[in-house]
């Protein structure tokens, strides 16, 4: 595997290039070297934030500057060559699936020439890796859709879509943690609330999410005890 | 212990120094898109520089003191009056209870500050109280201002009634004279008889995915922020920059000042408010010490670039850090 590259971004931030790929590896490296920075806290190191095959370093330009940085960082890229698995956590969510709640499975079903069970069946098999989190707070972008379910975006975007939905958008999917305008294919929705401002979230970049798929009535009884109603 | 908006003009947001720690989670970073002038009206009135503040756009509000308060005005320049009496910018305040601070439209730059001494108490978000207008959270009920609102302030009519005695007792109480420390180092270049901000750049990290010809034309270029502006990027308008192949990355982490580049060839330079990662392909990342500078500068308006190590960005950050750094001695 290449070597990990290291960039500036300004004077406030470092990029590590670890690859140039959405995979396993790539990512087990991110997720590596993002812990290690972390553990190592660096002097002036503000936040990390990781992405599909990179991580970001924010720095404060009063405290250090990109030469210091990149000097202590190189070390630890040279740590993440050696294969180390990191657990991460894998997160169950809850979801009803079609009906109100996912009025676009019909359609994924149809693209896909599949029935509505079994793209329930595809779509709750895998265990997803959250390669990043971005667009939204709390926005989980996706590796492990199983291809058969890779759907175009709708062409005309809905203004609104409800928090908690789960939806299909090419090859990516995920869930909205709060409402927002968006083209993804809705094929069900979580009662659970994936986003409060003041708590931290359920998932982090590294862990894995499985979905879950569950009746109506037990969505209204989770929604309840949620306070998502 | 309260203000109240009696009209706020056409946008007019709570904000601090933004929010730090939780990008990783999606969170925007936010905070004042001129964290300079910002900074600089806390420190005039002897609060922290992250205290939060009112920026404005354009114009600015008309607010009522419901209790006395001392405050400051900085940023972009504008008629400002207290009950009917002129107010300077740069100079410390005090507003008796039921007063009515109106400021006008700027007469150059695009954001002003209004600091009260406590600083606006909003209830903090993730630790910071700045306004995220995308994803409604922070500031004022993750929103714009609108009128007949009432932001807490942290300190007592009583309180800013001793603190304004003491501010006069010590002298402070008179406009900072210093322009350079007032506006901010402003770089410019000089491009016959026109006079244009000058905005120094990092190489980004993708600088290689475009052709010599682009990184060339990018600093050697005039560009103009078109209407599409706000605190999310500004969109400029100029000579298109050519990748060798495709403005479409995978998506990584972007900062403020981040030059991203569309499908189009038209840079797109992120502001306060953008998204945490992004998939265009960045030519350059414009230095901290500049991004006020950009910050206040409206549409139409002709900017250029020039290329900086990020050594002497770093340098330009911190000669910054010292200008402000003289303000706070004023007070301690």
């Amino acid at each position: 595997m290449e070597a990990v590259q290291l960039f500036p971004e300004g004077d406030c931030g470092l990029l590590a290039v670890c690859g140039e790929r959405i995979d396993d590896r790539v990512g087990d490296r991110v997720t590596a070297l993002d812990v290690a920075i972390r553990a190592a806290r660096l002097p002036g190191v503000v936040e990390t934030v990781p992405a599909f095959a990179s991580l970001l370093v924010r720095y404060d330009p009063l405290l250090t500057d990109y030469d210091t940085l990149a000097a202590a960082v190189e070390p630890l890229t040279a740590r993440t060559r050696v294969h180390r698995r990191l657990g991460g956590r894998v997160v169950t969510i809850p979801v009803c699936y079609g009906g109100d709640y996912g009025p676009d499975l019909a359609f994924v079903a149809q693209h896909a020439g599949l029935t509505e069970g079994e793209v329930i069946r595809r779509h709750t098999a895998p265990r997803y890796r959250i390669y990043m989190l971005g667009f939204l707070p709390g926005f989980p972008y996706l590796g492990g859709l199983d291809p058969a379910l890779f759907t175009p975006r709708l062409q005309n975007p809905r203004t609104a879509i409800p928090a908690g939905s789960v939806g299909i958008g090419g090859q990516q999917t995920g869930v909205y943690p709060v409402v927002s305008p968006g083209g993804w294919q809705l094929i069900g929705r979580t009662p659970l609330r994936l986003f409060a401002p003041d708590r931290p979230l359920p998932y982090a970049a590294g862990d894995r999410i499985r979905f879950v798929p569950i009746t109506a009535a037990r969505f209204a009884e989770l929604a309840q005890k949620e306070g998502t109603v | 212990m309260s203000l109240c908006v009696l009209n706020p003009g056409p946008l007019t947001t709570v904000q601090d120094l933004g929010r730090e720690g939780c990008a990783a989670e999606g969170f925007r970073r936010c905070g004042a898109a001129d964290d300079y002038a910002a900074r600089l009206a806390n420190l005039l009135i002897g609060n922290n520089p992250g205290d939060a503040v009112l920026e404005t756009t354009l114009r600015g509000p008309e607010v009522q003191f419901v209790t006395g308060a001392v405050f400051a005005l900085a940023g972009a320049e504008a008629d400002a009056a207290l009950d009917g009496r002129p107010v300077p910018f740069f100079t410390p305040a005090f507003a008796p209870a039921g007063s009515r601070l109106t400021i006008g439209t700027a007469r150059a730059g695009l954001r002003s500050y209004l600091a009260v001494w406590g600083g606006i108490a909003v209830a903090p978000v993730r630790g910071s109280r700045a306004t995220d207008l995308a994803c409604h959270l922070g500031g004022f009920s993750g929103r714009a201002l609108h009128p007949g609102d009432v932001l807490p302030l942290a300190r007592t009519g009583q309180e800013a009634a001793a603190h304004w005695q003491e501010l006069c007792r010590r002298h402070l109480d008179r406009p900072l004279g210093d322009r350079v420390v007032c506006q901010g180092p402003a770089p410019w270049r000089q491009l016959g008889t026109e006079r244009l901000p000058l905005l120094r750049a990092v190489p980004g990290p993708q600088a290689a995915a475009f052709t010599p010809g682009a990184r060339d034309l990018f600093v050697h270029s005039v560009y103009r922020l078109t209407p599409d502006c706000n605190r999310m990027a500004c969109k400029l308008q100029g000579p298109a920059l050519e990748t060798v192949s495709g403005a479409d990355i995978l998506s990584d982490g972007i900062v403020e000042g981040s030059v991203q580049v569309s499908g189009n060839g038209q840079p797109i330079v992120m502001l306060a408010d953008h998204q945490t990662t992004g998939g265009y392909a960045k030519i350059g990342t414009v230095i901290s010490a500049d991004l006020p500078e950009l910050a206040q500068l409206r549409p139409g308006q002709a900017v250029t670039f020039d290329w900086i190590d990020p050594a002497g960005a770093v340098a330009a950050a911190r000669r910054r850090a010292a200008l402000l750094q003289q303000v706070k001695e004023r007070l301690s």
